[in-house]
């Protein structure tokens, strides 16, 4: 038997394998959006995709992000399933009002019998020196609209997964791909593309003992990074990766957070009303008794997205997320 | 039994009388875009104004080569280069007065130089520091807006505020071909024209929207035609031909601060760089397209007149050339000085009273700079 070297694909390769082999398994899968023909769009993530299987099924579209996700709304009330890319994560807002007001829902307005099988790719997030509109992690909104589910990938194995299930199902999924990681390589053999669990499970990516992690999208590998500086300090963290934010497996997050009786949550969007809220609050919730500190976020700062000189003091790091792990040795105040 | 059973008895009324609410005839746009260079109408051009804007063009260029060096070097985090498009975006900046507003997009940093913001502050942006450079109040320049199209409803809110003012301000908004498919332009046009607000739009029309041609972006015969729908007039010229562009769009402004409403200007040029940097743009469009459009060059159209005519001599030409020399020198210079950033400064204009939240996150990052600052000294002191 030989082996040949496989050559390690980035997390872009990945999602457009995904997106090639779910084209070639059902013929009414259709991408759509800014750039995605000619071009291959602007992260290349949509590339060959045009000429393998023609314009009719990877459309340039007209600029217009409302347009686009409005259309997608009537291909999928015709029985197709449009996978439709937002260009950056500021630029998906003209389409809000298609995706709140309808794409959402569809299927419970129909009383179930107009689903919505859409897939809305955004890359979001910053940490890649893009300028003002290029950067925001808009997360928090999607969430805060039922209806859709949204899952982020943190690995290239789950890129392909994930979106192979996302534009599998049947219900609207807002696909956020964390552009720092676009370049990115893991071990994701791109000769056997593998599958993930259904949408809405979480996984450890590290075992610990002394603390739990809570994180996803982007801010993994910073995750994945402080807990091995945290060793130094005699902490072992365990590191979750939610993967999906809607549906949210609690049972994953609380089994962790019961095991290590503390808990940080992690992600780069705002704190205020960001998603670290409602994640602190659920485990609150389900594992107070279990919980030997209050539950911490370490998030981006409260500030529209700062201009890219200045977003590493914006962005949580290592060092943020090692200071709220010391503040778990909590006691309380008299 | 129904109506329509009792035969005779049912007696469909003709419509009422449609009258159309204007003869749109004067709306319509030239079949081939506007021309002054070259014409039989160069004659009654304004020699100096040419002079002017000859300057002018020579200085974008120079500016866009200057600028686009700058991100090979890494000191711009982008830059969307108007290489062929300077006659449009001098012109903008020359049909206004100086009290009229200007509504940049992301590309138009030309336009915006040319109403007389600093260089570098107009490049702020561009190179990853503060969103807005320059003080929009200073020059009557809205910020370079990157979300397209969207500036073109605050261009139509702020016409329309100044004249319930009384003041006869214009504002000149500018958008790119693509930017002509967002919801915005067409609730921007809408509104200018019910209102009948003081505003002229300004569509460059370089052909691409990144990659993606004018043909999949519209059906339309032209984009000036666009507004006819909206009860406005529109207007094609020829976008690389400086004096029909400074014409057609001075008297747009003329006809607005008269009173006479909002007009779509369609300038038809092209953009010979790339998107960006970033960009590659042989992934879809060929050379001989480009070669084509670099044979009806801006600067080479207003040159051969102005030389022509006898209204300009190698030593201006050169003098021209030397003002862009120094204006990029200097550039260049600025531009290589780390600028310097407070990172404090992130807390200091979110809202005009600051929270309670954002004073705890602004101790938190002082408390880190001071720690980086202390671990510096540190290192800095054991190297001695
Ligand atoms: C609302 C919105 N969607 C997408 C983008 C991403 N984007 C930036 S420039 C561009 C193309 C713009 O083309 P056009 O309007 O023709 O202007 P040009 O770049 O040619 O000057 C796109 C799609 C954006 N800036 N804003």
């Amino acid at each position: 038997m030989t082996t040949v070297a496989v050559k390690p694909a980035t997390m872009a390769q990945a999602l457009t394998r995904a997106l090639r082999d779910a084209m070639a398994a059902d013929p009414t899968v259709h991408v759509m959006g800014e750039d995605v023909g000619t071009l291959g769009g602007v992260f290349r993530v949509t590339d060959g995709l045009a000429k393998e299987f023609g314009e009719d099924r990877c459309t340039d579209t007209p600029l217009a992000e409302a347009g686009i996700l409005g259309t997608a709304v009537g291909m999928a009330m015709y029985g197709l399933r449009p996978v439709v890319e937002m260009q950056f994560d500021a630029f998906a807002y003209p389409a809000f009002e298609q995706l709140i007001s309808h794409v959402s829902r569809m299927r419970n307005r129909t009383r179930g019998r107009m689903p919505l099988p859409i897939t809305v790719r955004v890359p979001y997030g910053g940490g890649i020196g893009g300028v003002e509109h290029h950067s925001d992690s808009s997360e928090a909104y999607y969430m805060a609209t039922p209806g859709l589910h949204v899952v982020t990938p943190a690995t290239v194995a789950d890129a392909y997964g994930l979106l192979r299930r996302a534009i599998a199902s049947d219900d609207p999924v807002v696909f956020l791909e964390p552009k720092r990681l676009y370049w990115s390589k893991d071990s994701w053999n791109p000769e056997h593309p593998t599958d993930v669990e259904p949408i809405g499970r979480a996984v450890v990516r590290r075992a610990g003992r002394s603390a739990t992690l809570v994180t996803y999208g982007p801010s993994l590998p910073v995750c994945l990074e402080a807990a091995e500086a945290a060793q130094a300090e005699g902490w072992d963290l365990e590191v979750v990766d939610l993967r999906s934010l809607v549906p949210f497996d609690d049972e994953t997050v609380c089994a962790a957070v019961r095991r290590t009786g503390r808990a940080v949550v992690v992600h780069e969007s705002t704190g205020f009303g960001g998603p670290g809220g409602e994640i602190a609050a659920r485990i609150t919730e389900r594992c107070f008794h279990h919980l030997e500190a209050p539950v911490l976020r370490v998030a981006g700062f409260d500030l529209p997205y700062p201009p890219p000189m200045l977003e590493r003091h914006h962005l949580p790091g290592v060092d943020r997320i090692l200071d709220a792990v010391a503040r778990l040795q909590w006691e309380a105040e008299s | 039994m129904t109506v329509m059973e009792q035969r005779g008895a049912y007696r469909p009324s003709p419509p009422p009388a449609w009258q159309p609410r204007m003869d749109p005839a004067p709306l319509l746009p030239d079949a081939e875009p506007y021309r002054v260079l070259g014409t039989e109408a160069a004659a009654k051009a304004d020699p100096d104004l040419l002079r002017r804007l000859h300057a002018q063009l020579v200085r974008g260029r120079r500016y866009n080569t200057q600028a686009t060096a700058l991100t090979k070097q890494g000191r711009l985090a982008v830059y969307p280069s108007s290489a062929g498009q300077e006659a449009c975006q001098v012109a903008a900046a020359l049909a206004l007065e100086e009290r009229d507003w200007l509504f940049p997009s992301y590309r138009d940093t030309l336009a915006v130089v040319a109403r007389g913001v600093d260089p570098v502050e107009a490049l702020t942006l561009l190179r990853g520091d503060w969103h807005s450079g320059y003080d929009p109040h200073a020059h009557r320049v809205a910020p370079l807006s990157t979300p397209l199209a969207t500036q073109l409803p605050h261009a139509v809110g702020l016409a329309h505020a100044a004249r319930l003012k009384g003041d006869d301000v214009v504002a000149l908004a500018l958008v790119g071909d693509g930017g002509t498919s967002e919801g915005d332009f067409h609730e921007a046009l809408n509104f200018a024209a019910v209102w009948q607000a003081p505003v002229v739009f300004l569509v460059q029309n370089n052909g691409f929207a990144i990659s993606v041609p004018l043909a999949k972006q519209t059906a339309a015969p032209s984009l000036a035609h666009k507004a006819v729908g909206y009860g406005m007039p529109g207007r094609l010229v020829d976008g690389n031909d400086a004096a029909a562009v400074h014409e057609v769009l001075s008297a747009a402004v003329r006809h607005a601060r008269a009173g006479g409403g909002p007009t779509l200007v369609e300038a038809v040029t092209y953009r010979v760089d790339a998107h960006t940097n970033a960009d590659d743009a042989t992934r879809y469009r060929g050379d001989a397209e480009v070669a084509a459009w670099r044979a009806h060059d801006p600067i080479e159209l207003l040159e051969a007149e102005l030389t022509a005519r006898g209204l300009i001599d190698e030593a201006a030409i050169a003098a021209a050339r030397q003002d862009a020399e120094d204006m990029a020198a200097s550039l260049r210079e600025r531009m290589n000085q780390d600028p310097e950033l407070n990172p404090m400064d992130l807390f200091d204009h979110v809202y005009a009273q600051t929270t309670a939240q954002l004073r705890e996150q602004r101790a938190l990052l002082q408390a880190e700079l001071d720690a980086e600052q202390e671990h510096h000294g540190e290192q800095e002191g054991g190297a001695r």
